[in-house]
């Protein structure tokens, strides 16, 4: 019987189906059964080999055979110095490219002395205020062999300046340096929530900084267009995909709009996807991605290169999927979601600790964590071959689905006048909540399962160490700030300011200014202040 | 008197964006029937009293994640009291451990909600709990 409706009406009807829905964790309904029926296209049309367009089946050639996939494990806590350590640790144990993880008053453009970073200095990530603080937290780090990803995005261009400056300091030539900066303003609307100044002025200085990569730091990702956190503010799978690449489109857009060519610009826009619990969703969700974007640079914009067709991206597993009830089960979790990162033909890729719901992760925690990517690397034969899934009828029919509605939210969000049109009216925010509400009514009506939580539960919860941070270490912050500030020469600071200033009302590239500011010692604080001044400050709408 | 509509403040203090947890209590909220204020997100605790005692609210739900709520939480109680308000219950969330959560209600929060808490605990312990203010 090779018709699958015949099949469905004869065999299938008659065996007796679970009283659940089957669905995703996004919700999206799958089939008993996928056949040849479900799947439509040439294989050179749908897939193509690894390393061809349209890159399906991974961006590079060899793909794991010829180079495994970045263990990068973000970190950040307490001071410079904490950081640090915890930095040499994880290159100890074998891990090859650092994360950072900054405290909020940093990303959000607040030195530690302001009130506003009252009782938040350390607490979230690592306290980066000034220049000092940055040389600190990379101390013993050879800028021109280890690659160094940085998230943070509303004052993205100050850490950029300030990680720039410290290469000169330390004799690295900018040609040399190699990482990613997030600086994804538009998903900080959508969904992670921090912001300085509106969109619109945003976007222009995330746009500065690619243009001033692309001249100058060639070696620099300067965004990493980020799903990851529009998926942990609850959205389905789908419209992660969406909503990035959307961002993608806006960004792309932008700098041509600005005279710069997309083969140039092109092959450093890197991505940042969620790796959630549904294993056959997410290998999908990364295959789809690749595709679109290839198809969006090549017949959207016309791109040639190769290279900027290719979607590279990192990997995250998803936070929000785990768990404070036993915690331990965070580790089977993380190690699926691991898998799907893989199955999915990752470049790079974080693994949770187990006890990150509770606290930020102990040592021994973390390295279970990597141990984990370790074990996938090297134990499960995973590597072995390139995009294992590829031509499993349901990978193939699932990727085509995503494909479809990922499209159509691209195609809304195009006539509404683009992802800024799209912020300004709530649309993807107001979606993402609709999704996030409905997954926990489905949770709370056990429709969905969490183990641990709202099935197979325990009444007494066996507790696991988890990592404190020092109350003090905020004064010890506060007090490193002022003092720096005080020993500094302030005419010049003002001056470098008052430059800062003048470039973001003349449009001219803010990044040199930048620099020059924290050369002569500006702070986060202080050159983030002159953004809100010039651009104005943004205010949550606060749509529930 | 009992048939007054509770009012409710939703509200988000510090830095901290994750508004997920906080916009769904206060959707959850709303369908059971209390009238919720959200304040949005970045809210300084003279912001969250400010609020309270202008929108004459029964209760504040605070919500954070970003492990400043033993700065953040006190802050509030003291403006409150020091606004005369006092008498408005204080419930909160977000990643909380458990000695934090003790010290917490000890200074006056009267719950904490911890992740896995759902949205039926919650607005069943402010039917139980909160109630119109004199």
């Amino acid at each position: 019987m090779s018709n699958k409706q015949e099949w469905l009406k004869s065999s299938y009807q008659d065996a007796k189906e679970r009283p659940i829905r089957f669905s995703t964790v996004s919700d999206m309904e799958i089939d008993p059964l996928y056949t040849p029926q479900d799947v439509s296209g040439s294989y050179d049309e749908k897939l193509g080999n690894p390393g061809e367009y349209p890159y399906t089946r991974g961006p590079y050639g060899s793909m794991y055979r010829g180079r495994l996939w970045t263990m990068r494990q973000f970190a950040g806590f307490g001071l410079a110095e904490d950081t640090n350590q915890r930095f040499h640790f994880l290159l100890k144990q074998g891990q090859d490219g650092l994360s950072t993880a900054f405290d909020m008053p940093t990303l959000m453009g607040y030195d530690a002395d302001h009130e506003r970073a009252q009782g938040e200095v350390g607490r979230e990530g690592v306290a980066v205020s000034t220049i000092d603080d940055m040389m600190t937290l990379f101390k013993g780090i050879p800028l021109d062999k280890v690659t160094t990803s940085m998230t943070v995005n509303c004052s993205a261009s100050v850490l950029l300046a300030m990680y720039l400056v410290m290469a000169e300091r330390t004799g690295v030539p900018w040609e040399r340096i190699g990482g990613t900066i997030q600086n994804d303003m538009l998903k900080e609307f959508i969904a992670q929530k921090e912001w300085i100044s509106p969109p619109a002025p945003s976007l222009r200085v995330v746009t500065d900084m690619i243009e001033f990569c692309a001249k100058k730091v060639p070696r620099w990702h300067a965004v990493s267009i980020s799903g990851y956190h529009i998926r942990e503010c609850g959205s389905t799978a789908v419209q992660e995909l969406a909503f990035t690449l959307a961002d993608g489109v806006c960004y792309v857009e932008d700098a041509m709009k600005r005279g710069l060519n997309v083969d140039e610009f092109g092959p450093r826009l890197s991505f940042f996807w969620n790796i959630h619990n549904d294993f056959l969703e997410e290998v999908a969700k990364l295959r789809a991605a690749r595709r679109i974007w290839a198809k969006l640079m090549k017949e959207r914009w016309g791109a040639k290169s190769e290279r900027a067709m290719t979607l590279r991206c990192h990997a995250q597993t998803a936070g929000a999927s785990l768990t404070a009830q036993q915690p331990i089960n965070n580790v089977v979790r993380v190690a699926i979601q691991a898998l799907a990162g893989v199955m999915g033909g990752v470049q790079s890729l974080h693994t949770n600790s187990m006890d990150e719901t509770l606290a930020l992760p102990t040592e021994n925690a973390v390295m279970v964590a990597l141990r984990t990517q370790q074990i996938i690397a090297e134990e499960t034969g995973i590597t072995n071959t390139i995009d294992p899934l590829g031509g499993s009828f349901a990978i193939e029919a699932l990727t085509d689905k995503m494909e479809a509605e990922a499209m159509e939210y691209i195609r809304k969000i195009d006539e509404m006048g683009g992802m800024l049109k799209a912020i300004d009216t709530g649309y993807p925010q107001r979606e993402i909540a609709e999704a996030a509400f409905a997954y926990q009514r489905q949770l709370e009506k056990n429709e969905k399962v969490v183990v641990g939580v709202n099935k197979y539960s325990i009444p007494e919860e066996i507790p696991i160490a988890t990592l404190k941070i020092d109350r003090d270490l905020e004064e010890r912050q506060i007090h490193r700030v002022r003092k720096n500030k005080r020993e500094r020469n302030s005419t010049s600071v003002k001056d470098a300011l008052k430059r800062v200033a003048e470039a973001c009302r003349s449009g001219e590239n803010l990044m040199p200014p930048i620099c020059d500011a924290v050369r002569v010692g500006g702070s986060v604080g202080e050159i983030s202040d002159i953004y809100r001044t010039e651009f104005g400050v943004y205010t949550d709408p606060g749509w529930i | 008197m009992a048939d007054k509509r509770l009012r409710i403040i939703v509200a988000k203090p510090g830095l901290d964006g994750h508004d997920r947890g906080a916009k769904i209590i206060a959707r959850a909220l709303r369908d059971a029937g209390f009238e919720v204020i959200y304040t949005g997100l970045h809210q300084t605790p003279e912001m969250i009293a400010e609020a309270t005692v202008q929108e004459d609210a029964d209760a504040v739900g605070l919500s954070v994640l970003s492990g400043a709520h033993m700065t953040l939480f006190p802050e509030v109680l003291r403006l409150l009291k020091e606004k005369g308000a006092d008498d408005v219950a204080i419930f909160g969330g977000g990643i909380i451990p458990e000695e934090d959560a003790t010290k917490l209600k000890q200074m006056g929060v009267r719950e904490i909600f911890t992740p896995g808490a759902s949205t039926e605990d919650i607005v069943k312990w402010v039917h139980a709990n909160v109630h119109p203010r004199e």
